[in-house]
């Protein structure tokens, strides 16, 4: 364990480099461009660095919050106070990794207002880890909803045709969420006296008030995650936003719902999460099936992933609340492996719309035969969005059927369905774009991947066959954190059974009295 | 009562000051002809100044004179500081705009002036005479301000339909003071306190309140009362609007808070039906009546209505920390306010002043330090985080949550998101859009030290100024033990 403060340092530095940035000034449009471009990527990737360092760093067997910093703010009531946990980390990670992909992406495409949209980007990054490491009900709040600003600023000014439409709907949706969400947590700090989440963490609130809580943040995560029927901002904003944009959204803001039922939904209000399974086990096999069905139907390339990222969604959803190991591991290792995936699959579909400014599939086909550079890369994707055993999407799709089993049968069964739906739509979409002959003549003088489309690539599919192949590093650092959750869970559901029964009888015995 | 012949004048020399003051300049300006403009506003900036000096350095807690009609207490500081603050920024800021629209009147600054000693005479009102007298004093000078473009109709305009709708809250006013006074038999705040203390109240007093709280909705532009906002912020010179906008609504919420907490604490439960329907009425008419709002001061008229819908939740918590919620959303309410006039003032281009929201586009690629602090301004007018308007909103709700309005803080955060729809539209236009009218830039340093002064306090910044929020509790309490 460090002294040293290095979660305020990973907030600092994405700062850092906003500071760098607003800093240029020159006369020379194009050298300020190159010299914002590369300030944006050294802060990304010193970032990344850091972040490696604190996975380095982390107790793999200490299941409380490690790297703990805590000062008072306002009063007694708010505090700064970060931390990580075998849950939060690699989502950390995840960030720090997907964002000198993003910006290398960004590279050439974004010409126009270079420096907003970097500063933008990196403002992103701090909000997106203090979301992972805020230990403060406030803090996390303003983490979470403060992330809006940027990505509304990303799909308004860079985004494609009906932008505007798509950044509204993105930002009002998820605000309305988060507003009640907001409420719930005013009520908790009533309650308990505390906005502290490690406290919060042990408080037992009364069970007829966690229903309502739960379902206040319930609208947010559900928003954020996105769940059936509540996903429809999430085709539109993917569609829209620049290449890095999607990236982001769905490999870290998709991720904030499942963290957020992962750390206030089902350990502190864990009666309701049992009671009310069942609503999220409907949502998500509806999600899973039904999204699965609507991509296959797609027309464009970005609104498809988009879809399939509902359906991958609605098994993290089904996996955290079967409520036991597999489950709640699966879940995690299938957010973490879609966040790859899913941005390598958006940055495989921006490699040729840069090409063609296109996404429509039907303008595709017979990409093998001049871009066999990119129809491997792709591959690799694709697979590992169906989850083949060897890739990252296997490890997370068959642990959360096999908690899903575990649990009840039949929700096995149906998910297992959506897994050969999303067979089908990703298979075909690939057939579609890269095989074929090569007929349509605009597509014929299109370049292979160039080297920085192959620097963005090859880490990708490096991680994602590692984790496929050796998944245990990753299992390894969430497996105490998830253990002594559930293990909390089963205590909290026991302690109310027992305050159940001795509480109804006095109140029959005073009632036979009168 | 006559324990002496001359009252303690020592608590009320910020007041007498500025009043001699506004005598002495109006003098001044009558004799001295020539240049008088820019001599009595300066001066006039230097009265307030030193009078909020005296607010500052003055002997802590809680001061009562003129025979208990004159309060100080940490609340009235509080208040009076950013009642002072907001007007001398809204008046240095109207300089430059009265010189080229040659409305160089020394009447403008004098009549300035005696507003914000009207202001700090309802917020010191113990008595409900000494508030009609403040209410009146401050009011009369806003009236005229309003209609100080004479020769423009619309200004004009602006200036009759505030007097008349005016005249007739002052009339439900004094209507529900009479009651009160008849029911009751007396018309200081601790006598009427008490008169209500325990037992049923009688129905006359009752109906006296129901005036009371109409006359005061009025002055807060609170809904079924807010008829006036929009033509008055529309038709009146934009510098006036800025004025209208900042301090007398901070001065007016600060008298509901003490007109009703003071004397009727024990009458929660009857008041509080009232207060929360205006709240909700409020919130939910802002937001959407301001959607189709082309003109930006009549959208700032709607947003000013949503935006005292929401400081209302905390005085319908009727709690300590109801109040400390308003005093921290008036607070913030007050910079965000100020900054946007600053914005609003400097949309002009070659051909003079432009009000239209469309104007704006392209605002960040023309005047991106410009377009930056409007930005900062409308996210925290929407109530975004990490922007302050967000913690004045966290305040409120914080205390709606206690008192267990859940019904109207649910109301409250689904109007917030109707009403962060026109903030978005303007951050569209200013950032999506393509530029169609380049403005000139503020060529006038101390408003451009307004709005950058004004930004940084809405910016993320505003997280490190928590250690300022004892004051704010203190001066709660001060008000609701």
């Amino acid at each position: 364990m460090l002294d040293f403060p290095i979660l305020t340092l990973l907030l600092a530095i994405p700062l850092v480099g906003v500071l760098l940035i607003v800093i240029q000034r020159s006369n020379d449009e194009e050298l300020v461009k190159r010299n914002v471009r590369h300030a944006a990527l050294w802060a990304t990737l010193a970032e990344l660095i850091v972040a490696l360092i604190l996975w380095f760093d982390f107790d793999p067997y200490v299941a409380d919050f490690q790297f703990v910093e805590k000062t008072a703010w306002i009063g007694d009531s708010f505090a700064y106070h970060l931390g990580v946990d075998g849950i939060s980390i690699l989502f950390i990670v995840l960030t720090a990794f997907l964002m000198p992909l993003c910006i290398l992406a960004s590279w050439n495409s974004i010409t126009e207002r270079v420096k907003e949209y970097m500063i933008a980007f990196l403002l992103m990054e701090t909000m997106m880890i203090g979301v992972f490491c805020a230990l403060d009900l406030v803090m996390f709040y303003i983490f979470f909803e403060g992330g809006l600003i940027p990505m509304f600023l990303i799909i308004g000014v860079w985004g494609g045709a009906r932008r505007i439409y798509a950044s509204f709907k993105f930002f009002l949706y998820t605000l309305l969420g988060s507003l009640l969400m907001l409420l719930a947590m005013l009520y908790m700090y009533w309650q308990a006296g505390t906005t502290d989440i490690p406290t919060l963490l042990t408080y037992d609130f009364a069970a007829d008030a966690q229903i309502w809580l739960w379902l206040a943040f319930f609208a947010s995560f559900a928003v954020k995650m996105p769940m059936w029927p509540v996903h429809t901002w999430l085709p539109d904003a993917h569609v829209e936003a620049p290449t890095a944009g999607s990236v982001i959204l769905a490999g870290v803001l998709l991720k904030m719902g499942g963290y957020g039922f992962l750390r206030f939904s089902i350990p502190m209000f864990p009666v309701a999460s049992v009671e009310l399974g069942w609503l999220v086990f409907a949502l998500s096999l509806i999600a899973v099936i039904y999204t699965s069905f609507v991509a296959l139907a797609q027309e464009d390339m970005k609104k498809l992933i988009a879809y399939s990222s509902v359906a991958h969604m609605g098994f993290v959803t089904l996996g955290l609340f079967v409520l036991n190991p597999q489950g709640v591991e699966g879940a995690i290792f299938q957010m973490l492996s879609h966040g790859i995936i899913s941005g390598a699959l958006f940055l495989s579909v921006g490699v040729v719309y840069d090409r063609l400014h296109t996404r429509e599939i039907a303008r595709y086909g017979g990409l093998v035969h001049n871009m066999p550079r990119y129809a491997v890369v792709f591959m690799v994707f694709t697979l590992a969005s169906i989850g083949l055993p060897g890739t990252s999407g296997f490890v997370g799709e068959f642990l959360v059927l096999v908690g899903a089993y575990t649990h009840m049968s039949v929700l096995a069964f149906i998910a297992a369905f959506g897994v050969i739906l999303g067979a089908a739509y990703m298979l075909w979409l690939y057939r579609r774009v890269i095989f074929g002959e090569l007929v349509k003549e605009d597509l014929k003088p299109l370049r292979d991947l160039s080297f920085r489309e192959l620097t963005i690539m090859v880490p990708i599919v490096v991680v994602s066959i590692w984790m496929g192949v050796y998944p245990k590093p990753v299992l390894r650092t969430i497996d105490a954190s998830v253990s002594k959750l559930l293990a909390q869970h089963e205590q909290a559901i026991e302690r109310y059974e027992q305050a159940r029964l001795p509480v109804e009888a006095p109140v029959l015995a005073e009632t036979a009295n009168d | 009562m006559t324990d002496a012949a001359l009252p303690n004048l020592v608590p009320a020399l910020p007041e007498i000051l500025m009043a001699v003051g506004a005598m002495a300049l109006l003098m001044l300006g009558v004799f001295r002809r020539k240049g008088n403009f820019q001599v009595v506003s300066w001066l006039a900036v230097v009265v307030m100044a030193v009078a909020l000096l005296i607010i500052a350095v003055e002997p802590q807690g809680r001061h009562v004179t003129f025979s208990g009609m004159f309060i100080t207490d940490e609340f009235a500081r509080f208040m009076k500081i950013l009642v002072l603050l907001g007007t001398i920024a809204t008046l240095i800021m109207s300089l430059p705009y009265l010189r080229r629209n040659e409305l160089q009147s020394f009447e403008y600054p004098v009549l300035v002036l005696l507003a914000a000693l009207g202001m700090c005479m309802m917020i010191s009102a113990n008595d409900l005479l000494a508030l009609y007298v403040g209410l009146e004093l401050q009011s009369l000078s806003l009236y005229v301000l309003a209609a100080f473009n004479r020769d423009r109709q619309r200004s004009t305009e602006a200036g009759l339909k505030y007097f008349v709708l005016g005249a007739l809250s002052s009339g439900m006013l004094l209507y529900g003071i009479s009651l009160l006074y008849g029911y009751t038999g007396g018309t200081s705040f601790e006598y009427l306190a008490a008169a209500v203390a325990g037992g049923e109240p009688g129905i006359g007093v009752i109906v006296g309140l129901a005036f009371l709280v109409a006359g005061l909705a009025f002055k807060v532009s609170a809904v079924p009362f807010h008829m006036w906002t929009p033509d008055v912020y529309e038709g009146a010179p934009t510098p006036v609007t800025a004025f209208f906008a900042a301090a007398p609504k901070v001065a007016a919420m600060a008298l509901f808070l003490r007109a009703v907490l003071g004397p009727f604490p024990e009458l929660v439960d009857q008041w509080r039906q009232l207060i929360v329907f205006l709240s909700i009425a409020s919130m939910v008419l802002g937001a959407f009546a301001a959607i189709g709002q082309t003109n930006i001061k009549r959208l700032m008229a709607y947003s000013s209505i949503g935006h005292v819908g929401y400081a209302l939740i905390g005085l319908a918590a009727g709690t300590a920390a109801g109040v400390e919620g308003v005093l921290i959303y008036m607070a913030i309410y007050l910079t965000m306010t100020v900054g946007t006039f600053v914005c609003i003032l400097a949309m002009r281009n070659k051909d003079g002043m432009t009000e239209d929201i469309e104007d704006l586009a392209g605002l960040m690629k023309t005047r991106p330090a410009l377009g930056l602090a409007l930005t900062v301004f409308m996210f925290s007018l929407a109530g975004i985080p990490p922007l302050a308007g967000f913690f004045g909103k966290l305040y409120v709700f914080l205390a709606a949550i206690d008192a267990g309005l859940y019904a109207l803080a649910v109301i409250g955060v689904v109007a917030s998101v109707v009403g962060a729809f026109y903030y978005l539209r303007i951050i569209k236009i200013m950032w999506f859009d393509e530029p169609s009218v380049e403005f000139e830039p503020i060529a006038y340093m101390p408003s451009s030290l307004v709005v950058t002064i004004t930004a940084v306090f809405n910016s993320p910044v505003f997280l490190l100024l928590a250690p300022l929020i004892p004051f704010v509790q203190g001066a709660a309490r001060a008000l609701v033990a």
